[in-house]
């Protein structure tokens, strides 16, 4: 019942390799009355806790479709997840999830739509407010408590969905295109802010973006993935200091690297659009 | 406070400024009642051009005044008799009023039914249709017969008038909620009924109240249908004995009473509406620049 922290003492043996994310050869085939789609295929990946692990790869690949799998809101249908050494077999309530859309609740103020996620809970209040009031200063939403999400700048917009995504202190973060929305010079801000917030949290995170500045900046890995059926065509190890200041991390030679090399890749896999 | 307080375009830039509370409501009742004035001088301007207009077609005796009576000898109709006025308003008011309950309490929750179960929703929803495309008029006097004279009839048909509009604003309002915050709602472990109670109900309220507008109207004539057909009391039996003795201003004041009655009760609707959704995207005034 509780949350906030994640330890398990899961199946025997499934814990042994004390991944947070393990997908294991999976297959995820929809089937429509027009036509069978096959989104994924023979995808395995293993993320290590802690990791923040970034996703890039052309549309329709399957980017939002592998986040659905770990968060349980979509079962494979072949192959196996587990989330924290756990068989995934249903919604989890052990993540943290971002969309692209904000999707915040209008008719409350941003305080109260990042506690939705302690009143689905049924977390106690006085905790869930203290945390609250701890997500606001650490987003930097401090000001913006009372606001509601049509006085919100769309970067404000996603600090709230982010405060709402961490407020019970998930072991694994999900995000997909959370910045795709943003105009660039907001992005780069709310990049900066998140590397900042992985670094003070701990959390696991897979991020799916179309920025390939985003994913290096942001990522100890970038998981290239290629068109659909989408499948896993590189995993890419980012070797830059953790200690990231954005401009130097631009003008990091390691940096023009990899996203160079991750350039190629798409465009040698995504020749087709 | 309020004279450098122009609100620039709450959202979209970057830096925002600090959103001011008079972004939301109105900061004194002063600027309340200039706020209603300013809505409403419009159609109160258009009801007083009919109304003089309708006075120069009398006055002019362009019309013969059995056709046509003066406004004058239409209030005066009332005023010569306002407790009979007051009792037959008063009854088709109830009957009106309690059918447009039912058909919220009946409507809501078989719009909730079909939006959980698709296999209610297709057995459903031909007899729904059905319902709505029979003439009330035409099934009338079958509810008389059933029921007698009192009031239940009259109820019945307004019921049947408010019901349809009501139930499919619920069901399209429920049926527009954003998948993704189902989906939010499932990774926060919310069951069905909160997932109801605190996203998908409160999200599809604006499209219900957009239905509930339409009913409120349609309950007043399902209620004065009702009495056409057989009753010994309501508007509907004040214009129909009036047009029995040829004497049209009763019969216009019984018109106007009843035109009225559905205005009220759609502006109570629309206040309720204010108090309840403030935060809908049909009431804010946009990039609202205060130079007050
Ligand atoms: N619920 C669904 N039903 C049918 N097809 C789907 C569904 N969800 C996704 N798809 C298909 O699966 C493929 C991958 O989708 P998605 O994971 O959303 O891609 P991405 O996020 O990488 O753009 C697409 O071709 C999409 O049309
Ligand atoms: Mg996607």
């Amino acid at each position: 019942m509780t949350v906030g922290n994640p330890t398990t003492d899961a199946a025997p043996g499934a814990t042994a390799t004390g991944a947070a994310v393990e997908i294991d050869q999976v297959a995820v085939r929809f089937r429509t009355k027009k036509k069978d789609t096959t989104a994924l295929r023979d995808v395995t990946l293993r993320i290590a806790p802690g990791e923040f692990v970034a996703i890039v790869g052309a549309s329709g690949c399957g980017k939002s479709t592998l986040l659905k799998l770990v968060s349980g809101l979509l079962r494979p249908s072949s192959g196996q997840v587990r989330l924290d050494g756990e068989d995934v077999r249903g919604p989890r309530r052990d993540i943290g999830y971002v969309f692209q859309r904000a999707a915040l609740l209008e008719w409350r103020s941003a305080r109260r739509n990042i506690l939705l996620q302690a009143e689905m809970r049924r977390l106690p209040k006085a905790q869930a407010r203290a945390r609250v009031d701890e997500l606001i200063a650490m987003t930097g939403l401090t000001g913006f408590e009372d606001a509601y999400p049509n006085e919100l700048s769309g970067g404000m917009q996603q600090r709230v969905a982010l405060c709402r995504a961490l407020l019970h202190r998930p072991p694994v973060l999900l995000m997909d295109e959370p910045f795709g929305a943003l105009d660039a010079l907001t992005r780069e801000q709310m990049n900066v802010e998140l590397r900042r917030i992985w670094r003070e949290t701990g959390t696991t995170v897979l991020l799916v973006t179309h920025s390939i500045a985003e994913a290096v900046y942001l990522a100890d890995r970038v998981i290239v993935m290629t068109p659909r059926p989408g499948t896993v065509a590189e995993v890419i190890d980012v070797d830059l200091p953790a200690e990231r200041d954005y401009g130097r991390t631009m003008s990091d030679p390691v940096f023009a690297r990899v996203t160079g090399r991750i350039r190629d890749l798409l465009g040698a896999t995504t020749s087709a659009d | 406070m309020a004279a450098q307080s122009t609100i620039e375009q709450p959202g979209r830039t970057s830096p925002p400024d600090r959103p001011t509370p008079a972004a939301r409501r109105p900061a004194r009742p002063g600027a309340a009642a200039l706020r209603f004035a300013s809505r409403t001088w419009r159609p109160a301007a258009v009801l007083a051009a009919i109304l003089v207009l309708w006075w120069v077609v009398t006055a002019a005796e362009l019309v013969k005044p059995y056709l046509v009576p003066s406004p004058s000898a239409t209030f005066d109709v009332v005023r010569a008799q306002p407790g009979y006025f007051a009792h037959h308003t008063w009854i088709t008011t109830y009957e009106t009023v309690l059918g447009f309950v039912i058909a919220i309490a009946v409507g809501v929750l078989s719009a909730v039914v079909m939006v959980y179960s698709p296999t209610v929703e297709k057995s459903l929803y031909p007899l729904l249709l059905f319902a709505q495309v029979i003439p009330k008029i035409a099934i009338a006097p079958l509810f008389v017969v059933w029921l007698g004279f009192g009031l239940s009839p009259k109820v019945v048909v307004a019921v049947l008038m408010a019901f349809f509009p009501i139930v499919i604003s619920t069901v399209t309002g429920l049926k527009s909620i954003d998948p993704e915050m189902l989906q939010l709602s499932a990774t926060m472990g919310a069951g069905p009924a909160q997932t109801f109670r605190k996203i998908r109900f409160p999200a599809a309220l604006p499209h219900l109240f957009a239905g509930l507008k339409v009913a409120a109207t349609m309950a007043v004539t399902g209620a004065v249908v009702g009495e056409f057909v057989g009753a010994n009391e309501g508007l509907g039996y004040v214009i129909l004995q009036a047009n029995g003795n040829l004497d049209t201003p009763t019969l216009f004041a019984g018109l106007v009473v009843m035109s009225l009655l559905g205005v009220v009760l759609f502006v109570v609707v629309e206040l309720l509406e204010h108090l309840l959704l403030p935060w809908h995207a049909s009431r804010r005034t946009d990039a609202t620049t205060t130079t007050m």
